[in-house]
């Protein structure tokens, strides 16, 4: 029994600093992803920079991050010490989902890091180009079968819009939900689904293999250092990036919201953070306070508006 | 070969004094987090990771193989002496387990689960060094149709073997199918069953409901009985350690549970408990003493012990190989690779080889030192149960609350706690299974989400759910596990077939 006491206490011990943290990341998402990967770089150079000398990261996925979110906002009001990391994907999901949490319900506070979107299949596919894809699409859309993230995210819209922008009815597009990048990306290589969308840092290292085939990247001009047209080149219209940024909890006095603040604009500054980006292939999309507000509410509305266009939302 | 030139010298790396301490220290802090319930080994390695930042990328790759795999033992310890997993992937071995330590064999069933999780461990560690390319390829081909066919076979085995009575059992499976509707659907983002309670939009927690019906349960079931309840547990009867009758039934088990572990852990889908289950279901149709199960056969234990540890190791093959991440663990480790600027991935093994075979030796190391460490603590840990009833049971309640409020401190995890606590209590006296609630739990959403993928896939076509050859062969393996006892019992063969049907009269 001594040892069972013993045992008891250490792991006690061990999990003390869970809540001594200076700051516990909610990550929306599977373990693997992009708001994972945000976080636990956020974690290492919070640390890095001594930011912060003990930052947990926490995943809570599924549902476009709004499960995460909804418990985010129930269970740490008023802590100063949570942060969650959300995003583009999450304002898609709050309304597709018709959350009853919404980013109003947390302290936005700052726009981190953009990515685009990536078209890939598989290397065995007979697709060769975007080209190709879009005429397969137009053939039947039903039988194009896309694997990405959470229904009405970033990766749902780039599909509705690329059929949009091909002349296929949006609301036609057989599109395949995974709760994380991970997940989707296992269907992908294993050639269950036809195509796959997702932010391009998910799949870089595969096109790199040579696992899977780029067929397009989703920015107003190609990706330094890789070769791959833009959905614009190949003919439609189309330019997503998927913005990830910083909350924290919900009733934060306005100290506690500057402190919060202060600290994240130390590590989008940081010579550690700006490393990560790099390695990462993020755009530095740095914004925060007011201006950030501003663009979020704008970004939400305009959102409401691409998936009421494309049918996700009624 | 090259592939043994590296794996000797990372072994060499491996064993040098400050490593071997930190294996030490790994696989010590592992099996204690494993131990309670509701701390697992990822949050270990994440509240080190910190800690290990200034060691060198060896030694703290050491330290996280050795929680990983102590975590992944240690749940066993309180499954099998409590009756409380500490994991849910030791929710089976709590079964026959917890039955052997009360009949004065916790001694060989803890040994049982140390020496399987060894073999296991290291069959499996082998297995990820040699055949992982191989193997992620079976992984990949598992998509949502053969996941749907394989959770089909766990359901039919696993409804079956729970209990003597298949209709309890299924009653039991249902009611945790129904738990696990609860909460936002992952696919539409839909809540459901949720009444407008933001708390239940998480859906309910497998460790929670886990520890509510093993522990707070059987608890209540005991203290309901007062004086009129058995007789004092046995703590030893015979030796502590294993006879040659107990190796000699354990050996194939543990074989066969890291067969069916190994694969299934390096699924992206996959996950530890799947193994154990389908490991125990094997165990029990095997078996030369079926009137055991149920009342406490070392196969029962040897099985799912071997096939948890050896899913840990295949969790590594996706994260070595393609740079996948399937468990919160193995994220955490990721994290650790990039500490280092290392990117896990498909040309890991050819631009790092000797990290990633430090890795391996490590592994090997760990699980070693495992064996080390519990082997003798055996004597130690079945004393426990020579404590007087009233306290061991006062000290599992406390342990358990502790555990759950560790995991998610919140009083409403507390209050699920105690609700589902009462309904173990009324479903032990009415005779109902408990284990099979906490597999529909587990399983309902993987099918669920399986299924419907197929389906959107398909576009609606049923049939793709039988046309693929590995799912056609689950689905066949699957009826053929519910048909057969049915038909056995029609004819009046097989005597303990006949026997349950008289006794379910």
């Amino acid at each position: 029994m001594k040892h069972f006491f013993l045992a008891t206490i250490l792991a006690g011990a061990m999990s003390l600093p869970a809540f001594a943290a200076d700051y516990t990341i909610i990550a929306p998402a599977n373990p693997g992803g992009g708001w994972d990967q945000t976080a636990r770089s956020l974690q290492t150079v919070m640390q890095q920079e001594g930011i912060s000398s003990n930052v947990q990261v926490q995943n809570v996925p599924g549902a476009g991050g709004t499960i995460g979110l909804a418990q985010f906002a129930s269970q740490q009001k008023g802590n100063a010490n949570a942060l969650i990391v959300g995003g583009y994907v999450m304002v898609g999901a709050i309304l597709t989902n018709k959350s009853p949490v919404t980013l109003k319900d947390v302290t936005p506070i700052a726009r981190l890091t953009g990515e685009y979107e990536a078209v890939v299949v598989p290397a065995a596919s007979d697709i060769k180009t975007m080209a190709d894809l879009v005429e397969a699409l137009k053939k039947d859309p039903g039988a194009v079968s896309w694997a990405g993230g959470s229904a009405g995210g970033t990766d749902h819209i780039a599909v509705g819009l690329i059929a949009k922008a091909a002349g296929v009815d949006p609301t036609k597009i057989n599109y395949i939900a995974y709760s994380g990048g991970g997940e989707a990306l296992a269907a992908i290589l294993g050639s269950q689904v036809t195509a796959g969308v997702s932010g391009y840092g998910e799949f870089e290292s595969q096109v790199k293999a040579g696992t899977l085939r780029l067929l397009a990247v989703s920015g107003p001009e190609r990706i330094a250092g890789v070769d791959a047209p833009t959905l614009k080149e190949s003919g439609l219209d189309v330019v997503v990036e998927n913005w990830r940024m910083v909350a924290a909890a919900p009733g934060l006095s306005d100290e506690q919201k500057a402190a919060v603040s202060a600290d994240i604009e130390k590590l989008a500054k940081s010579a550690g953070w700006q490393e990560v980006l790099k390695t990462k292939g993020w755009q530095d999309s740095y914004l925060a306070g007011d201006a950030f507000n501003a663009q979020l509410e704008k970004d939400v509305a305009a959102t409401e508006g691409v998936l009421k266009d494309i049918g996700l939302v009624k | 070969m090259a592939t043994f030139d590296f794996l000797l010298q990372g072994l060499l790396v491996a064993a040098q004094p400050m490593n071997l301490l930190y294996a030490l220290i790994g696989v010590t802090l592992g099996t204690a987090v494993g131990v309670l319930p509701g701390i697992g080994p990822a949050l270990t390695v994440a509240l080190l990771l910190p800690v290990t930042y200034r060691l060198d990328p060896g030694g703290s790759l050491i330290m996280f193989a050795g929680i990983y795999y102590g975590g992944m033992y240690g749940g066993s310890t309180t499954s099998i002496l409590l009756n409380t997993p500490g994991e849910s992937a030791s929710i089976v071995t709590a079964l026959e387990g917890n039955k052997m330590a009360r009949a004065g064999r916790g001694g060989p069933a803890l040994a049982t689960a140390a020496i399987g999780s060894f073999v296991a461990g290291l069959i499996a560690t082998l297995g990820l060094a040699f055949i992982a390319p191989y193997i992620v390829k079976l992984a990949l081909v598992f998509g949502p149709r053969e996941y749907f066919a394989l959770m089909v076979l766990a359901f039919v085995t696993v409804s079956s073997a729970f209990g003597d009575s298949t209709l309890r059992g299924l009653t039991s499976l249902f009611v945790g199918l129904a738990l696990s509707v609860v909460g936002i659907d992952q696919l539409t983002g839909q809540a459901r069953l949720s009444f407008g309670v933001p708390e239940l939009l998480d859906g309910i927690e497998v460790t929670t409901l886990a520890v509510a019906m093993f522990a707070i349960g059987e608890t209540l079931f005991i203290a309901a009985q007062g004086d009129k309840g058995p007789d004092k547990v046995e703590a030893v009867r015979g030796s502590v350690w294993m006879s040659a009758n107990d190796w000699a039934r354990s050996w194939k088990p543990w074989l066969r549970g890291t067969i069916i572990g190994f694969p299934i852990g390096a699924m992206p889908a996959g996950g530890a408990e799947i193994g154990t289950f389908l490991s125990y279901a094997a165990e029990k149709r095997l078996t030369k003493h079926p009137e055991e199960f149920g009342n406490g056969a070392i196969e029962g234990v040897a099985g799912p012990e071997a096939a948890n540890n050896a899913s840990a190791a295949g969790t590594l093959v996706p994260l070595l190989t393609l740079g996948l991440p399937t468990t919160a663990t193995a994220a955490i480790m990721l994290a650790g690779f990039q500490q280092y600027g290392l990117q896990p991935g498909p040309l890991l093994f050819a631009t790092n080889p000797q990290l990633v075979w430090g890795l391996i030796a490590s592994l090997l190391i760990a699980n070693f030192m495992l064996l080390v460490l519990n082997l003798p603590l055996i004597g130690l840990w079945v004393k426990l149960l020579t404590i007087p009833k009233p306290w061991l049971y006062a000290g599992i309640l406390l342990f358990a609350t502790l555990g759950t409020i560790g995991a998610n401190p919140s009083v409403y995890e507390l209050g699920m706690l105690l609700a589902f606590g009462l309904l173990g209590y009324a479903m032990r006296v009415f005779g109902y299974p408990i284990a099979p609630v906490v597999v529909g739990l587990i399983l309902g959403p993987l099918a669920e989400q399986q299924l419907r993928r197929a389906l959107a896939i398909s576009q609606g076509d049923y049939s793709v759910l039988f046309t693929s050859p590995i799912a056609a062969v689950l689905l066949v393996i699957a009826a053929a596990a519910l048909i057969v006892p049915l038909i056995l019992r029609a004819r009046g063969r097989g005597e303990v077939l006949s026997q349950l049907a008289a006794n379910e009269d």
